[in-house]
C-alpha cells in the first residue's frame, strides 16, 4: 500500500474519531448559542441597564441657597423626560430640607442646581446626590441637557442669534479615493474593509490556537497511552504527525463551517426578533403594554424609523462596497494563509506534544509559540487601522506573524508582489518546521520520563534519521 | 538462510553507546530469544528492526537483500510498552491497526474474526479499549500484532504483564506461528521461556553481544562434567566409595530417594562413575546435568562485568 493511503488511513481515523464525539456535537451546536451570544447579550445588556424607572428630583435655589418659586426657576423643564428618567422640578425647596427628608422620598437621586450656575465660565461642576449610583446614560442626559440650555442661554445673553452659529459650523470628513481607481470616483469601502480584515485575521488566531491544542493533546494522548511505537512499526512517524496536523485541521474546518452557518442563522434570526421593521414599529406603540415591555422601539416613531432607515442604509452601502472587494481573491489567500498559519503552528504544537509527558510538561513550551501569536494579533489590529504602515509590512512577512496580519491587510488591495513574497516565506518556514518538528517528534514520542530542555530539542534536530 | 540479519549495528544517543557493533542472524523458521539485563539495548535494537529507529552505522538484510520499508508490512511488532487508544473501541481500532499494516478492509475483517473466535473475545468488538481489563488489552493487542500473517514476529517481553493462563496462551500461539512458518524474535527475562521456546539466542550486555548461538549448542557448551545420580539407600556408603576422581558437588533428598551431583574429574566419563557405584546400590536415575539457561546467563554477565571493572 503507497505511504499515501496509509497517512489517508490516519488522516480518516483523526477526522472520524473527533467529528464522532458527543463533545464535538455539543461544542459544534452549543458554539454557535455563545457566539451569538456573545453578539446579542452587550446589546441586550445595554438594554437591560436602562430598563428600570430612575426619578430625580431637581432642586434649583438662587445663588445663595434660597428656595425659589416655580416662576423664578431658569433651569424649569430643562432636563427632559426620558422613557426612563423621570425629572420631578421641586418649588420652594431648599437642598438640605430635600436632603434631610430624603430617606422618606422614594427619589433616586437628588440634583442641585443653584442659580450661580448660569453666571459659570467653561467649566461648572453640579452637584448630584444618589441613593444608587445613575448609569452614565442618565449622567449624560443631565450633563448634555444643561450644557445645552447654558450654551443658547450665552448666545442670548451676547446676543447672538443661535441660527448663526448653526450657520457657522462645518464638519469635514474625508473622502478616501485610491489612486488605483482614479480618475474614476468610487465610493469608499475602508470601513467595511477594516472590519473584513480584523474579522478574518482574528478567525484565522482563534483557529490556529484552539485546534494547535488539540494536535498538541493528541500527541500526548498517543504517547502517554502509548500505542504510538505501535503505530510507528507500520507508520513512518512522520506520517502519523502529518496524518493528525491534517485530520485534526479538517476537524477545525468542519466545525467552523458549521458554527459560521448556526451563528449566521442564529444572529440573522435573533435580529429579526429584536429589531423589527418600522412599520410594526409604529402600530405597537399604540399599545401602552408594548412600551414598557419592549424598551428598544420605545423610542418617538419618528426617529425609530430614520435610525431604522439610516440601519438598512448602511447594510445596503456595505453590499454595494463588498463589490469593491475582490472576494474570491480574499478567500484563495483566506485558505493560503490559514492553511499556512495552522501547518507552520500545528507542528510546533506537535512537537510540543511529543517532547513532554503530560499537560504541565507542555507549559514551558508554550510560550515561544503564544507569544508570536498574540504578537501578530495586536500587530493585526494595528495593521488594520494602517495597513501600509512600516509595522504592517514587516510582520506580514515574518512567517510566524503574517497569516495573522496579513489577511488584515488584504482586503485594502496591497501589491501582490508583497503577498507573493510573504506567501513565499511562509511555505518556506513551514516546510522547515515540519522538518524540524518531525525530528523533534520522532525522537520524543518514544521518551519517557525525562525532563526535556531546549538543549535536549536542539539534539534531537540533529540526530540522523 | 536466514530471514533476517542485522551486522555491525552501532546506534549511540546523546551520552552514551546503546548497540556497539550488535550483529544478529535469526534463521528463518526459528524462534530467536534476545537476552539481556534491563539497559543492555535490546528495545533499541527492536527498535531499529522495525525501522522505528536507524541505525548510525551497520546494516539491515531482509531475505537476503537490505531491508526496506515495504518489509514492515511483514513485521508484527510488539512493544514493550504495550497501547492502545483507550476510548476507542475493540473492534474498530483492531480494524485501522490491520489496516495500516497494509490489509484491504475485507481481508482485515476475515482475519480478526478468525482472531477472535480463537481467543472468545467476539463480545469485546464494541467494547471501548478502556473497559478491558489490562490483560484482555494484551490479548486484543497480540491478535493486532499477529493479524497480517506476518512472516517476522518480534515481541519485546511479551509475557510480562501477563498472568500464567495467558501466558500459556501466547507460548502456545507463538509455537503454533512458527509451525506455520513464521520466524520469531522475542526479548525477555525469562530463562525458563527461553528454554521451552528458543532454537537460537543472543545475549547482549552494555550494548555488546557476548553470547550467541545455537541454545542447545549453548548450554552443552557449558556444561562441566556433572552428573545427577538419584538413587535408593544409604548415601554414606557411596560417598565413600568415591575417590578423588568424583567430586560431589550437591546432594538433595526427595522423599526415599537420595540426588548427588558429582563431577567427573578429567580423563575419566560418567560410565566410570557408573561402573564404580554400580554393584553398591540402587540406581534410579542418571543423567548429565546440562545448565540451565539462568545460570548461564547470570555467569556469563558477571564475569563479563568483573573483567570489565
Amino acid at each position: 500500500m503507497p505511504a499515501m493511503n496509509k497517512t489517508g488511513l490516519i488522516i480518516s481515523r483523526e477526522y472520524l474519531t473527533r467529528v464522532r464525539k458527543k463533545s464535538f456535537v455539543i461544542m459544534t451546536i452549543l458554539g454557535p448559542v455563545l457566539f451569538a451570544a456573545f453578539l446579542i447579550i452587550p446589546t441586550w445588556i445595554a438594554q437591560m441597564e436602562d430598563q428600570g424607572l430612575t426619578r430625580i428630583a431637581v432642586v434649583e435655589t438662587s445663588a445663595y441657597g434660597d428656595p425659589l418659586p416655580d416662576s423664578l426657576q431658569f433651569f424649569r423643564d430643562v432636563i427632559p423626560d426620558r422613557e426612563n428618567m423621570q425629572f420631578d422640578y421641586l418649588t420652594n425647596m431648599r437642598l438640605e430640607e430635600m436632603l434631610r427628608t430624603y430617606e422618606a422620598t422614594d427619589y433616586d437621586g437628588v440634583l442641585y442646581l443653584p442659580q450661580s450656575l448660569v453666571s459659570s465660565g467653561n467649566r461648572a461642576v453640579v452637584e448630584f446626590y444618589y441613593r444608587k449610583l445613575p448609569s452614565v446614560s442618565v449622567e449624560s442626559h443631565i450633563s448634555g441637557s444643561l450644557e445645552n440650555h447654558l450654551f443658547n442661554n450665552k448666545l442670548i445673553v451676547r446676543n447672538i442669534p443661535a441660527d448663526l452659529i448653526e450657520s457657522l459650523e462645518t464638519s469635514v470628513s474625508l473622502n478616501r479615493v485610491s489612486w488605483e481607481n482614479w480618475p474614476e470616483m468610487v465610493e469608499d469601502a475602508t470601513d467595511l474593509k477594516r472590519g473584513l480584515g480584523f474579522v478574518v485575521g482574528f478567525l484565522i488566531y482563534f483557529f490556529i490556537f484552539f485546534f494547535g491544542a488539540q494536535i498538541m493533546r493528541g500527541v500526548l494522548e498517543e504517547k502517554t497511552s502509548r500505542i504510538v511505537e505501535v503505530i510507528v512499526s507500520s507508520v513512518t512517524p512522520f506520517q502519523l504527525m502529518l496524518g493528525k496536523i491534517i485530520g485534526i485541521g479538517l476537524t477545525g474546518l468542519t466545525q467552523f463551517l458549521v458554527w459560521l452557518i448556526l451563528t449566521f442563522g442564529i444572529t440573522t434570526v435573533a435580529q429579526q426578533i429584536m429589531m423589527p421593521n418600522p412599520a410594526t414599529v409604529a402600530t405597537e406603540l399604540n399599545t401602552p403594554t408594548n412600551i414598557m415591555e419592549n424598551n428598544v422601539i420605545h423610542e418617538v416613531p419618528s426617529q425609530t424609523g430614520m435610525e431604522n432607515n439610516a440601519a438598512t442604509g448602511v447594510m445596503s452601502g456595505m453590499i454595494r462596497q463588498l463589490g469593491q472587494i475582490n472576494m474570491p481573491y480574499l478567500i484563495i489567500a483566506f485558505i493560503f494563509y490559514f492553511l499556512g498559519g495552522y501547518l507552520l503552528y500545528g507542528s510546533l504544537f506537535a512537537a510540543i506534544g511529543a517532547a513532554s509527558d503530560n499537560d504541565t510538561d507542555t507549559q514551558q513550551f508554550m510560550l515561544p509559540i503564544t507569544i508570536p501569536l498574540i504578537l501578530g494579533m495586536f500587530v493585526m489590529i494595528n495593521a488594520s487601522m494602517n495597513p501600509s504602515g512600516q509595522l504592517a509590512v514587516i510582520f506580514s512577512m515574518i512567517p510566524f506573524t503574517s497569516p495573522i496580519v496579513m489577511m488584515a491587510r488584504i482586503p485594502f488591495g496591497i501589491p501582490f508582489i508583497e503577498v507573493l513574497v510573504s506567501g513565499a516565506i511562509l511555505i518556506l518556514t513551514f516546510t522547515g518546521t515540519t522538518w524540524m518538528a518531525g525530528k523533534i517528534y520522532r525522537t520524543g514520542i518514544l521518551m519517557y520520563g525525562k525532563k526535556v530542555t531546549y538543549g535536549e530539542l536542539w539534539k534531537w534536530i540533529r540526530y540522523k534519521a | 538462510m536466514y530471514l533476517f540479519s542485522a551486522r555491525d549495528i552501532v546506534k549511540k544517543f546523546s551520552n552514551h553507546l546503546a548497540l556497539d557493533k550488535v550483529t544478529l542472524n535469526v534463521p528463518e523458521g526459528s524462534v530467536y530469544g534476545l537476552l539481556g539485563p534491563n539497559g543492555a539495548g535490546k528495545t533499541t535494537l527492536l527498535r531499529i528492526i522495525n525501522m522505528i529507529t536507524a541505525p548510525d552505522t551497520g546494516n539491515l538484510y531482509y531475505s537476503g537483500r537490505p531491508l526496506t520499508q515495504k518489509d514492515i508490512f511483514e513485521i508484527g511488532y510488539l512493544p514493550e510498552e504495550r497501547g492502545l487508544y483507550k476510548k476507542m473501541k475493540v473492534g474498530e481500532q483492531s480494524l485501522y491497526l490491520a489496516r495500516l499494516k497494509g490489509m484491504s478492509k475485507n481481508d482485515a475483517m476475515q482475519r480478526l474474526k478468525y482472531w477472535f473466535e480463537k481467543f472468545e473475545i467476539q463480545a469485546w468488538w464494541d467494547k471501548k479499549v478502556e473497559e478491558l481489563s489490562k490483560g484482555m488489552q494484551q490479548k486484543v493487542q497480540f491478535v493486532t500484532t499477529v493479524i497480517h500473517n506476518p512472516r517476522l514476529l518480534i515481541f519485546d517481553e511479551p509475557f510480562s504483564g501477563f498472568d500464567p493462563i495467558n501466558t500459556r496462551l501466547i507460548k502456545r500461539e507463538i509455537l503454533d506461528l512458527k509451525k506455520k512458518g513464521a520466524t520469531i524474535i522475542f526479548s525477555t527475562h525469562d530463562m525458563g521461556s527461553v528454554e521451552e521456546l528458543c532454537d537460537h539466542i543472543t545475549l547482549i550486555n552494555k550494548s555488546k553481544t557476548i553470547l550467541e548461538g545455537d541454545i542447545h549448542e549453548i548450554r552443552h557448551s557449558y556444561k562441566s562434567d556433572i552428573y545427577e545420580l538419584g538413587f535408593k539407600m544409604d548415601p554414606m556408603g557411596v560417598m565413600n566409595e568415591l575417590n578423588g576422581n568424583f567430586e560431589i558437588v550437591g546432594k538433595n533428598v526427595s522423599g526415599t530417594v537420595h540426588y548427588l551431583k558429582i563431577r567427573v574429574n578429567p580423563g575419566f566419563t560418567g560410565n566410570d562413575l557408573l561402573r564404580k557405584i554400580l554393584p553398591e546400590i540402587e540406581i534410579t536415575s542418571f543423567h548429565e546435568v546440562i545448565p540451565r539457561m539462568n545460570e548461564i546467563f547470570i555467569k556469563v554477565i558477571e564475569a563479563q562485568d568483573k573483567k570489565q571493572s
